[in-house]
């Protein structure tokens, strides 16, 4: 069997591996990475969307082999430790995600899309991005508004640094926390439900 | 309290499911693991001949493979349908169970006929594919419609017609009168499409035997692993309960589905204990499609009778539902238990229903949210909005005029139902003035001066929920004043996990950090029902408010040796025991603590400090909304784009508003995927020919719109907590409410119906049959 060598969440890993073995399968069987994962087989739905080398890609099409010498990024790559990543913090703020199956796809996919587009952008383009995903639970709702303040947030952190599009002035209070952030705009969160008296006016 | 009833809390099981730190079945890797491969039947309807394992057997990596023969050798049982009818000519239907491999007979493309275990998943299918069986072609019976069909092939040579069971409802002598005395009758036949459920979790298994013990221990994607131990172990297996242990940890959603027993579930415990090796089973998408139940697939005309006011007299309804070859748990349930929906939110003086059922060479039917009430609902508020249509009527104003006043609560349909609480007409005046409504002809001009067709739908429901009212419960507080809560319900993301901890807080005045909410698991917990029908907030709600309770008054009494009072004079508030007329109190923890040393309390004081048990709760719930969807048809292209979604809802009361609105957006989702482009094909073979997500068209995120939610609660008398339950809602009304949108969009045409699911080919057809736009635009030019 073939050797192969790359980098996966920042820790070289090097073994033999058959040839027609799929990236999604070295995560999940030989790294124990199980947050990626398989929902169609056929590259249609997104759950094993993972960063290779920058660029999201669907591991579950994708062949190990392929991937000598490149860099892959999984969910459980993202976080700096105890904290979530501004995205993965963002679909837990507005109820991103249900069952939650399909949801590390969805983070890892939106981080791309935001570090693609910048900060601001209609939902409809968002809908639009998210065309390579598929979620059954949330109706894609709560995940527009997670990506939106995801976007927001990720700009404000700073991590990643996002495009701004030309000509448009943009201004972040780097003094705020992200989550501070994030929950100012949750603005519409439910809004309608009131809980107090049970009775929308 | 902060984490308590009505805060919409951040659900405390994301950070796990975000980090990719869930536990789903197949992330679960025993040692020494196997994997399963199901080989299954390429035709619809086949007898099997002989089946040669030699070649497979000796490929690389196979452990075994076992087939009908075997499991008739040990005796294996099949699963059962949880509702029997009565043959039509009297007597008992024929209710062949669902068997765990074909034996003699394959009777749906798809169906289990052997298994192969390997040491991984590329080599079991190898040998699958060394696999010699022979099968004789037979005649099948691809589709509901071929079922009833004259000189149609039988799926079981005992049952004439291929009808089950034909069972009528509700006072036909009075259905009959109200109509001989209409002045308005429409009528309208229907399809509710085959759909599949699609979890985007496949259904996983991983059977584990245990020698030492001789007990079975399953891990898997269910909804209800109390009833699936029961199942297996009374009809698979035939051992005592307590030789199975089912646990579910993080389930990729359900949706119904995943609440039914399917084959694989007791294959691998069996394979496991045949060869000696934990066996692991994932669904590839292909398999899901070709096994997972499929769902709705009914048929139905039906008729509405109007005085001259324009109000209901009486609903006919002549309905027909697929079963699939096989009895499953709840494929009757589909079919006949949520009939009492056809009395829908109005003031009916009768209603009158006559269901069959009937087998066919199709994947076998079961429940998918809602199971059984969108495909009542849709004939209801079909029917209105074509009565509207024939009447000239704003078809919010003939709902309006048929609405069950507010004050006529309680209010027995007369049919099947009797609805607990609400308030319709207030509903469905927030939804028409939040949607806009009344401003609706601006819009559609303005979008036919686009070129574009536009419509709008409305849909007033109503569901039960709580159909099973039992569950059981636990809670224990240990030493330090932790709690940990047990229920039988299974979180696949509906929330449970957070909702039920704010209850505890609520009632316990703990913070839900000291606060463990236990896993799914028949060894934690010995009995419970599961999730299904919308009914863990209810039965959760007054479960854990119960326990709670009981647990309250114990320390109470622990509290009074701390305290120096009577137990009588203790009372527990904001976490805090104190003793009346005294400055003495003692904190939750400090009482939890004194409970746990027996010897330092009095005799007839009860040490330790937990509770466990079964509880039933009052009468059904029946939640309801007034929903309200708007499209845009494009004429050239046939393409249908939903603009806005307005849901005004009464979940009666919601422990958690976020995830209320949640379950709203999902259900909504899963109603307009039905109504724009899912739907199950079969070739008339029997062949499936939306085998894949690249032609099943599951909606994606461009193709829905954002779903403004609202709410209109009015607390059921029911229960204390006055919920109703929050699960299916969505569903049953975006049904309707989406369909009710494309055939009002397509109605300027002379389309008087349209049947889902509204793909570009479909609708572009239907615009072509009616003669195009031209009349339209004439109509729009003219000044």
């Amino acid at each position: 069997m073939p050797t192969l060598k790359l980098t996966v969440n920042g820790r070289p890993v090097s073994r033999e591996v058959p040839g027609q073995l799929l990236l999604v399968q070295l995560l999940r069987e030989e790294l124990s990475l199980t947050g990626t994962h398989v929902g169609c087989d056929t590259t249609q739905c997104g759950a094993c969307t993972v960063h290779l080398n920058g660029r999201p890609i669907k591991s579950c099409t994708t062949l190990a082999m392929s991937c000598e010498g490149g860099e892959v990024t999984t969910i459980e790559g993202i976080a700096d430790g105890a904290n979530l990543h501004p995205m993965q913090e963002a679909f837990r703020a507005n109820h991103g995600l249900q069952c939650g199956y399909c949801t590390p796809g969805f983070v890892m996919a939106s981080i791309k899309i935001v570090e693609r587009l910048g900060p601001d952008f209609t939902d409809e383009e968002i809908r639009e991005e998210l065309e390579g995903n598929i979620c059954r639970c949330t109706g894609y709702h709560n995940i527009v508004k997670s990506v939106r303040a995801g976007a927001r947030a990720m700009a404000a952190h700073g991590g990643s640094a996002p495009v701004r599009r030309e000509g448009e002035e943009r201004v972040v209070d780097s003094t705020r926390s992200m989550l501070e952030q994030i929950s100012e705009l949750d603005p519409e969160s439910n809004e309608a439900h009131d809980a107090a008296s049970g009775k929308a006016k | 309290m902060k984490f308590g009833i009505g805060q919409s809390v951040h659900r405390t099981e994301d950070a796990r499911l975000l980090r990719g730190e869930g536990r789903y079945t197949d992330d679960i890797v025993p040692p020494r693991s196997t994997r399963m491969y199901v080989v299954r039947s390429p035709h619809a309807h086949a007898r099997i001949g002989a089946i040669d394992t030699a070649a497979a057997l000796a490929s690389p990596g196979v452990v075994g493979i076992l087939t009908g023969a075997d499991a008739a050798e040990d005796a294996l049982g099949g699963f059962p349908t949880m509702v029997r009818g009565t043959a039509p000519g009297g007597g008992e239907s024929l209710e062949p169970p669902l068997p765990v491999l074909a034996l003699g007979t394959a009777r749906y493309a798809g169906e289990p006929v052997a298994i192969v275990i390997a040491e991984t998943v590329d080599e079991a299918k190898t040998a699958a594919e060394l696999l010699t069986i022979e099968y004789e072609p037979l005649p099948g019976v691809p589709s509901l419609a071929d079922a009833f069909a004259a000189n149609a092939p039988l799926v079981w040579p005992e049952c004439p017609g291929n009808l089950h069971t034909r069972d009528s409802f509700g006072d036909k002598a009075a259905v009959d009168a109200a109509f001989d005395g209409a002045a308005t009758v429409v009528d309208l036949d229907i399809v509710v499409s085959r759909v599949a459920v699609s979890s985007m979790e496949p259904r996983t298994a991983l059977g584990i035997w245990d020698e030492n013990e001789g007990r079975y221990e399953l891990t898997a994607g269910v909804q209800s692993p109390h009833m699936i131990r029961g199942l297996l172990a009374n009809c698979i297996f035939k051992v005592p309960l307590n030789r199975i242990r089912v646990a579910a940890h993080d389930v990729g959603g359900g949706f119904g589905m995943k609440g039914v027993p399917h084959p694989e579930l007791a294959l691998v415990l069996w394979a496991a204990r045949r060869f000696g090796r934990p066996v692991r089973w994932v669904a590839e998408r292909s398999e899901s499609f070709l096994s997972d139940c499929h769902s709705r697939d009914h048929l139905a005309h039906c008729e509405l009778a109007l005085d001259e006011n324009a109000k209901f007299l009486a609903l006919r309804y002549r309905g027909k539902a697929n079963l699939g070859p096989y009895m499953t748990l709840a494929n009757m349930h589909c079919a006949f238990g949520n009939i009492g929906h056809l009395s829908g939110v109005y003031t009916f003086v009768a209603v009158h229903a006559e269901v069959e059922t009937y087998f066919t060479n199709t994947v076998p039917i079961g429940p998918y949210r809602g199971a059984g009430r969108p495909e009542a609902t849709v004939v209801v508020e079909r029917l209105v909005d074509k009565a509207a249509m024939k009447l000239g009527m704003d078809p919010a104003d003939l709902r309006e005029r048929n609405l069950i006043p507010a004050d006529q609560f309680p209010f027995n349909t007369g049919f099947v139902f009797t609805y607990d609480s609400g308030d319709y007409p207030e509903g469905l005046r927030i939804a028409r003035e939040a949607s806009d409504w009344d401003g609706f002809e601006q819009r559609r001009i303005a979008s036919l001066r686009r070129g574009k067709l536009r419509g709008i739908g409305m849909a007033q429901v109503v569901e039960i929920a709580v159909g099973l009212m039992d569950e059981m419960g636990s809670i224990t507080i240990e030493a330090d004043g932790s709690v940990t809560i047990g229920t039988g319900f299974h979180n696949h993301g509906q929330g449970q996990e957070t909702t039920m901890r704010q209850l505890a807080s609520e009632f316990l005045s703990v913070p839900p950090e000291k606060i463990r909410y236990l896993p799914s698991d028949t060894d934690e917990q010995p009995s419970g029902f599961g999730s299904a029908g919308s009914r863990a907030a209810v039965v959760g709600g007054v479960l854990i408010q119960t326990i709670a309770e009981k647990l309250i008054a114990k320390a109470k009494r622990v509290a009074a040796v701390l305290l120096e009072a009577d137990a009588e004079e203790i009372e527990f508030h904001d976490g805090t025991f104190s003793a009346r007329r005294t400055n003495r109190s003692a904190t939750l923890a400090e009482v939890a603590q004194l409970a746990h040393q027996p010897m330092r309390l009095p005799e007839g004081v009860e040490a330790g400090l937990s509770h466990k048990q079964m509880i039933r709760v009052d009468g059904p719930t029946f939640p309801n909304a007034c929903h309200v969807c708007e499209v845009e048809i494009d004429p050239e292209t046939g393409k249908t784009e939903f603009v806005s979604y307005v849901v005004c809802e009464d979940v009666g009361k919601a422990i958690n508003p976020m995830i209320v609105a949640g379950q709203m957006h999902g259900g909504v989702a899963q109603g307009l995927g039905q109504v724009l482009g899912e739907f199950i094909a079969y070739d008339e073979d029997g062949q499936l020919q939306t085998g894949s997500f690249m032609d099943y068209q599951m909606p994606r995120a461009l193709d829905l719109p954002n779903i403004r939610t609202i709410a209109n609660n009015v607390p059921s008398p029911n229960n204390p907590l006055g919920i109703k339950g929050a699960g299916e809602s969505g569903t049953v009304g975006a049904l309707p409410a989406g369909l009710n949108a494309v055939c009002n969009a397509l109605q300027p045409l002379g389309i008087e119906h349209f049947d889902m699911p509204a793909t570009p080919m479909r609708v572009w057809k239907a615009i072509r049959d009616a003669g195009g736009m031209a009349r339209l635009r004439a109509a729009v030019d003219a000044p």
